[in-house]
């Protein structure tokens, strides 16, 4: 459980635009473990998605260092090392569900013989069987969202990316979906990052809480989870899971003066 | 079938209209002959007298239909007397220059989404190529073409071009930057070649405008291969058609070319529209 996957080492990004030097992200280091469900939380413009983006080579580091898997985000990138989610679920309109999935299949030369054992393989993973013909406004927001965790995973990347990918949705879906999702982790045992702005989300999936803040965005506090592998809905009443959304909560008031 | 009473009632009040106008714009000749010849003329005369005339200002609906049977039901299609004959002419030439301008307009347009010199600098230029009256240009690329040995089709499709890859061009540009950053961006995390966004992303996204724009663009080829047969000494197609009958004073035959080719106009709109329907249907996003 200790190699590492995603390391930065003061790490850095400074977008420059006409009002002057935006600091993204300043002096972040991180380590980030095989197999670890590590949350990054924080308010708007704290650097948690950039901090994303630059892991997945969509950015450029303008200081420090990053690895990913012992590679530049570039080389990894290459090598299609991760599985990116974002927070729209980007299905192509005129490709079926099944045809989404081969999207990636397709565009990385996998062999066709394959391509219909795993795209059954991870709609099954993603409750989605028997869905495959269908076209994605035939499926609800919830549903969507499956078919891109779905397409992240048709090519066995064990790093997933994802960048808010139930932010859009309500509430009781989510809640079905963050379950899902524990239950995917575990059978997959994929190392995931996942950008979230809710806090009972935050802490009800990971094993590891990242808590930034914004201007420069930087990390404030990390967090290891304490909570039990199994974990129910209902542990979110415990005393365990409410410390821990405390500490949380102080996390973020730390680092935003609300001014 | 709920469209086809309005329709309808449409093709009747245009019909009415014409039919009015053409009491109105015949008249004066009715009288001028009736006064020349010492005659008083009644009005149920005057009107009978103006839906009758060889050589109207404005001829009657039935004039031209009973023009149109003779020039196409009653001639072989290989005769220069049927309109068939014609049709087909202007047709082949629109269908040429249609599809060169079309493949011409999606170039360009890949051109300009892929290349950022293409971007800064091509775009202008395509505009201004716009804004020449083709009146002006269609002889002398006749003329350039005939120098050369290159006579019939030829010239009036690339003239059909000229017209057409304009809103082919405008329409794909921004079609295949129609796809939105985070798609752009999945496709860059799958290190998607250029070729692959192309294909796969770029190029279906831009499917709905590239209908559109079509529809333009075969209006635009169909005017182009009428204005390019004007110059050609009149040999064959609508456009000789309307040349000569405004140069003998014989309304009917530029009435009759005139149906001729909005009839045509609307099949290659029908055409267009089925095959847009089939395409966004397995696509789908059938509306």
């Amino acid at each position: 459980m200790s190699d590492p996957v995603i390391t930065a080492e003061k790490l850095g990004l400074t977008f420059q635009t006409n009002d002057g030097p935006i600091h993204a992200l300043k002096d972040v280091d991180l380590t980030i473990n095989k197999g670890e469900f590590v949350s990054f939380i924080g308010p708007s413009g704290c650097g948690k998605t950039t901090f994303l983006r630059v892991v997945a080579d969509l950015e450029q580091a303008t200081a420090g260092q990053v690895t990913v898997n012992g590679m530049s985000p570039r080389e990894a990138r290459l090598k299609r090392a991760y599985g990116y989610v974002f927070q729209a679920a980007g299905l192509l309109p005129w490709r079926t569900i099944g045809g989404n999935i081969r999207l990636p299949l397709q565009v990385m030369g996998i062999p066709k013989a394959d391509h219909a054992a795993r795209v059954a393989r991870v709609l099954e993973l993603v409750d989605l069987g028997g869905f495959e013909k269908k076209f994605p406004w035939q499926l609800s927001g919830g549903m969507q969202q499956r078919a891109s965790i779905a397409r992240a995973l048709a090519f066995d990347a064990d790093l997933l990316l994802m960048d808010e990918p139930f932010g859009a949705l309500d509430e009781i879906v989510r809640d079905h979906l963050n379950e899902q999702l524990l239950a995917l982790w575990k059978r997959t045992e994929k190392t995931i990052c996942f950008v979230t702005h809710s806090i009972p989300e935050a802490v009800y999936l990971s094993t590891k809480i990242v808590v930034m803040s914004p201007r420069p965005g930087r990390v404030t506090d990390v967090i290891e989870s304490t909570l039990p592998a199994e974990r129910p809905l209902e542990i979110r009443d415990s005393a365990e899971f409410l410390s821990i959304a405390a500490r949380v909560r102080d996390g973020l008031r730390a680092g935003h003066s609300y001014d | 079938m709920t469209r086809t009473l309005p329709i309808l009632t449409i093709v009747a009040a245009i019909i009415v209209f014409w039919y009015a106008m053409t009491v109105v714009m015949n008249s004066k000749w009715t009288y001028d002959q009736a006064s020349r010849a010492g005659v008083e003329v009644s009005f149920s005369e005057m009107v009978a007298d103006t839906l009758a005339q060889d050589r109207p200002v404005l001829p009657a609906p039935h004039q031209v239909v009973a023009e149109i049977w003779k020039t196409t039901a009653e001639q072989k299609v290989t005769s220069k007397r049927s309109l068939v004959y014609h049709g087909w002419v202007t047709l082949s030439a629109t269908l040429l220059g249609f599809a060169i301008g079309t493949a011409l307009g999606i170039s360009i347009a890949i051109g300009i989404v892929y290349s950022r010199v293409m971007d800064g600098s091509v775009m202008p230029w395509v505009i201004a190529s716009q804004t020449i009256p083709i009146l002006a240009i269609a002889p002398m690329i006749v003329v350039m073409f005939n120098s050369m040995g290159v006579t019939g089709l030829l010239p009036k499709a690339i003239i059909s071009a000229y017209l057409s890859f304009f809103p082919v061009t405008v329409g794909m540009v921004k079609g295949l930057r129609a796809p939105e950053g985070h798609l752009l961006d999945l496709m860059r995390t799958y290190n998607a070649s250029r070729l692959a966004v192309l294909w796969k992303l770029r190029l279906p996204a831009s499917m709905p405008y590239l209908f559109a724009s079509l529809k333009i663009a075969m209006a635009a080829s169909l005017v182009g291969a009428i204005v390019g047969e004007m110059p050609t000494g009149a040999k064959a197609g609508f456009g000789a058609r309307l040349l000569v009958g405004s140069q003998f004073g014989q309304p009917l035959t530029i009435w009759s070319a005139l149906i001729g080719a909005a009839v045509l106009a609307g099949l290659l709109m029908i055409v267009i529209s089925v095959i847009q329907r089939a395409t966004l249907k397995r696509m789908g996003m059938a509306t």
